[in-house]
């Protein structure tokens, strides 16, 4: 190909020409009218396409890709319906904090705002729901706005921008200029603590006999893992984990205590109510975490690490905000850090888990019972061998998927945590398979979410993705159900699913599927999954009424929980 | 009440995302004006709203977040001016004429339109002055009342906003006295 830079190029080569600078070798999308220009100029350019079978799913597959990797994952759509069927999958992006860009065709410039044919106003519609976004009109604006748009999406707390491009924009030529950095003076993306609010961390953390760690996504958008085990080591400070925390600390390690919050680990949950030091290391104070927050943490000090400013004192009145980014911040606290022995708190949260151990479902004998707690322990027994990166959806199974899936590595769960969007595991695997192709990718998702973009799986024929989906079916939309059980006596209105068969299903789309109704035969599923190449679903037949445990209702204070029956786990009975 | 002075871009839509950001974040705007700055390309946005301490930073760390807000002072918490510019027209009688020109006079109210039946006047100051000119005029019949909204600047030589240099420097990084760093 000719590059001298004198040589007019069109908006639409152009815009790969500058994708390609970025980095990007793969984009999600699919086609359409406004965008026929940029589809036409790709084939020359070394991009593969994933061809998608809805926009939405495109959306999930960059923010999979995203989020498997830290890179920024693309997404690309025509105008109108197919920019609007992008929405969902930009706001999942958008409270997860994932670095994605998302182009749209757009009608002429000269049609704008008539009502054309697939004209809509994507930059309004997204102004909520993206980091920000850009309308281009004119060929010699596409190289800048693409440029800064990367930029923007990965830096400071990443997240999704949009770039619409009209469809004589894409048409039109202009010379290429790359710009050697972008230029945004109103961004602000970098952030350091004083030395002040240093040493009054210090100060806190020195003087705490009840400190805990709050582990959030942040750790794993700054790699700062390291950084992290070696604050607590050195100060022992036990580690209590958010969803999208996990992983970012090994759950082997001796700290690390598990999940906290409305499906947290009851001894977690105790120990964050009783802690006289809190320090939330890039975590957002969620209401999923909270619960109550007048009744939070009430003995608690409070030190918050974000790179957002806006964060600090947002859900939770804290004592001191430390803004940077968090591996730079514990590099300049961790040094100053004075070891201590914390004997004393750690045995006393040890005791706090001694009485678990009984109600774990875990423990109880195989009764004929297919539980989706097992299905996912023994999932995880046979998969910890090698890098598995498990995608869950959204509801009970994305619960017991955090509970019973023990993520040592960085990366290895990805979940929508902030927007609770189901539908996005499937797509969002494909994502993460196409950006880590030697990691083994299984799908957790249930018989709802799965119905949601289970189109997809015509996608994963077509390009020949091999990830494995495992689909908890308890023929219920179970996580809605639960609450109908502990708060509407039962009334169970719309939550109970008619499904077609999977199995079937999945055959017709060309791709390999199995039944599991007994617990036993779990394991010989697993194996020969992961033995075929190619995409295999396994549909889980699992209790319909079980429920996960523990509970705190919405708005109760966290140490008041709903626990697991011990009824369950002598009989075996139903819930 | 807490009078942010904002410096924008002059972009298309600017305007809107600044408005949608507060709007989204739970806060209502009680007055926004938006007018050209000494500087080209530099816009100047004076926007009241009524939140408490917490809510005032939480505001201007969002606003810090668009991309297109260069700079934010919340102006409440130093000395300043405040100024509105109002026009009402006021119903008259020859009866009422010589009593609305007196009361205009008092306020240093200017009549900057005359018919038979009505005037039409003229006010700049405080929201205070005002209102109370509002409320004087009230019983002779207001037919029209069209305000300006807030403006606000600084006492004294201080630049309450000055927007970061052209060459992409990030404004200056600034923390608060009370351990809790919010603006940037």
């Amino acid at each position: 190909m000719n590059r001298e830079p004198v040589m007019k190029r069109t908006g639409a080569q152009i815009l790969w020409e500058s994708l390609v600078r970025e980095g990007t070798t793969c984009v999600f999308g699919y086609p359409g009218g406004a965008i026929l220009p940029a589809y036409d100029a790709m084939l020359d350019f070394p991009i593969r396409h994933i061809l998608v079978r809805h926009e939405q799913g495109a959306t999930h597959m960059a923010d999979g890709y995203a989020r498997a990797t830290g890179q920024v994952g693309v997404a690309i759509a025509t105008s109108g319906p197919g920019a609007t069927n992008m929405v969902t999958g930009i706001a999942t992006a958008m409270m997860d904090s994932s670095p994605i860009v998302c182009i749209t065709g757009q009608v002429g410039s000269k049609a704008i705002g008539s009502d054309a044919f697939q004209e809509t106003d994507i930059t309004g519609i997204t102004l909520p729901i993206t980091k920000h976004n850009y309308l281009v009109t004119r060929p010699e604006d596409v190289a800048r706005v693409v440029r800064e748009a990367f930029y923007v999406a990965r830096s400071g707390r990443p997240g999704p921008v949009l770039i619409d491009i009209t469809k004589d924009a894409q048409q039109a030529s202009c010379e290429f200029e790359w710009p050697e950095t972008p230029k945004l003076r109103g961004y602000r993306p970098s952030h350091h603590p004083s030395s002040r609010e240093v040493d009054q961390a210090l100060e806190l953390i020195h003087s705490a006999k009840r400190p805990l760690i709050l582990a959030g996504r942040g750790i794993q958008l700054s790699n700062a893992r390291e950084a992290v085990l070696a604050f607590a080591e050195r100060a022992q400070v036990p580690i209590a984990m958010t969803l999208l925390g996990l992983g970012a600390i090994p759950a082997s390690h001796p700290l690390n205590l598990g999940m906290m919050g409305m499906h947290g680990e009851a001894w977690v949950n105790t120990a964050i109510q009783e802690a006289d030091l809190l320090l939330a290391f890039g975590m957002r104070f969620d209401d999923r975490v909270t619960g109550n927050v007048k009744t939070y943490a009430p003995n608690a000090r409070k030190i918050h690490l974000d790179i957002d400013p806006a964060e600090i004192n947002k859900n939770v009145r804290v004592d001191l905000g430390l803004i940077g980014d968090l591996r730079e911040t514990l590099d300049a606290l961790q040094p100053q850090v004075e070891s201590r022995d914390r004997g004393d708190w750690l045995a006393y949260i040890g005791m706090l888990k001694g009485d678990s151990a009984v109600r774990d479902i875990q423990n109880l004998p195989d009764n004929g019972h297919l539980y989706a707690a097992h299905v996912i322990n023994d999932i995880w027994r046979e998969t910890k061998d090698r890098e598995t990166i498990v995608v869950s959806d959204v509801g009970q199974h994305q619960m017991w998927e955090a509970q019973y899936y023990k993520h040592e590595e960085p990366r290895s769960l990805i979940t929508s945590g902030g927007l609770g969007t189901m539908g996005f595991a499937l797509p969002a695997a494909i994502g993460a398979k196409v950006a880590r192709p030697d990691a083994e990718v299984w799908v957790v998702v249930g018989d709802g979410g799965f119905q949601m973009t289970m189109c997809e799986l015509a996608t994963i024929a077509q390009e020949g993705i091999d990830i494995n989906i495992a689909v908890i079916n308890n023929g219920f939309l179970g996580m809605v159900r639960q609450w109908q059980e502990f708060f509407y006596e039962r009334r169970y209105a719309a939550t109970p699913l008619v499904n077609p068969d999977f199995t079937k299903l999945t055959e017709a789309f060309g791709l390999k599927a199995r039944r599991v109704t007994t617990r036993a035969d779990v394991i010989p599923a697993v194996r020969e999954a992961r033995a075929h190449p190619g995409t295999v679903l396994l549909d889980f037949r699992v209790e319909q009424e079980d429920s996960v445990y523990p509970m705190v209702p919405a708005g109760n204070d966290l140490h008041n929980m709903i626990r697991r029956p011990s009824a369950i786990i002598e009989t075996g009975a139903d819930a | 009440m807490n009078t942010f002075v904002v410096l924008v871009e002059d972009h298309p839509g600017v305007l809107t995302r600044v408005s949608g950001l507060i709007r989204r974040r739970g806060f209502n705007i009680d007055s926004i004006t938006v007018g050209h700055t000494e500087t080209p390309g530099v816009s100047r946005m004076t926007i009241a709203v009524a939140a408490d301490e917490f809510g005032a930073r939480r505001i201007e760390a969002n606003l810090y977040k668009l991309l297109e807000v260069l700079r934010v002072d919340n102006v409440s918490r130093r000395p300043s001016i405040f100024r509105e510019l109002a026009i009402l027209k006021v119903q008259t009688s020859p009866e009422t004429r010589a009593q609305i020109f007196q009361l205009a006079q008092v306020y240093r109210a200017r009549i900057i339109d005359v018919s038979p039946e009505s005037l039409v006047i003229e006010i700049t100051g405080n929201e205070d002055k005002v209102r109370s000119l509002i409320d004087v005029m009230t019983p002779y019949g207001i037919l029209e009342l069209a305000r300006t909204g807030r403006l606000a600047m600084l006492r004294g030589t201080g630049t309450a906003s000055k927007p970061p240099d052209h060459d992409g420097q990030p404004a200056q990084v600034k923390a608060d006295d009370d351990g809790v760093s919010h603006s940037v």
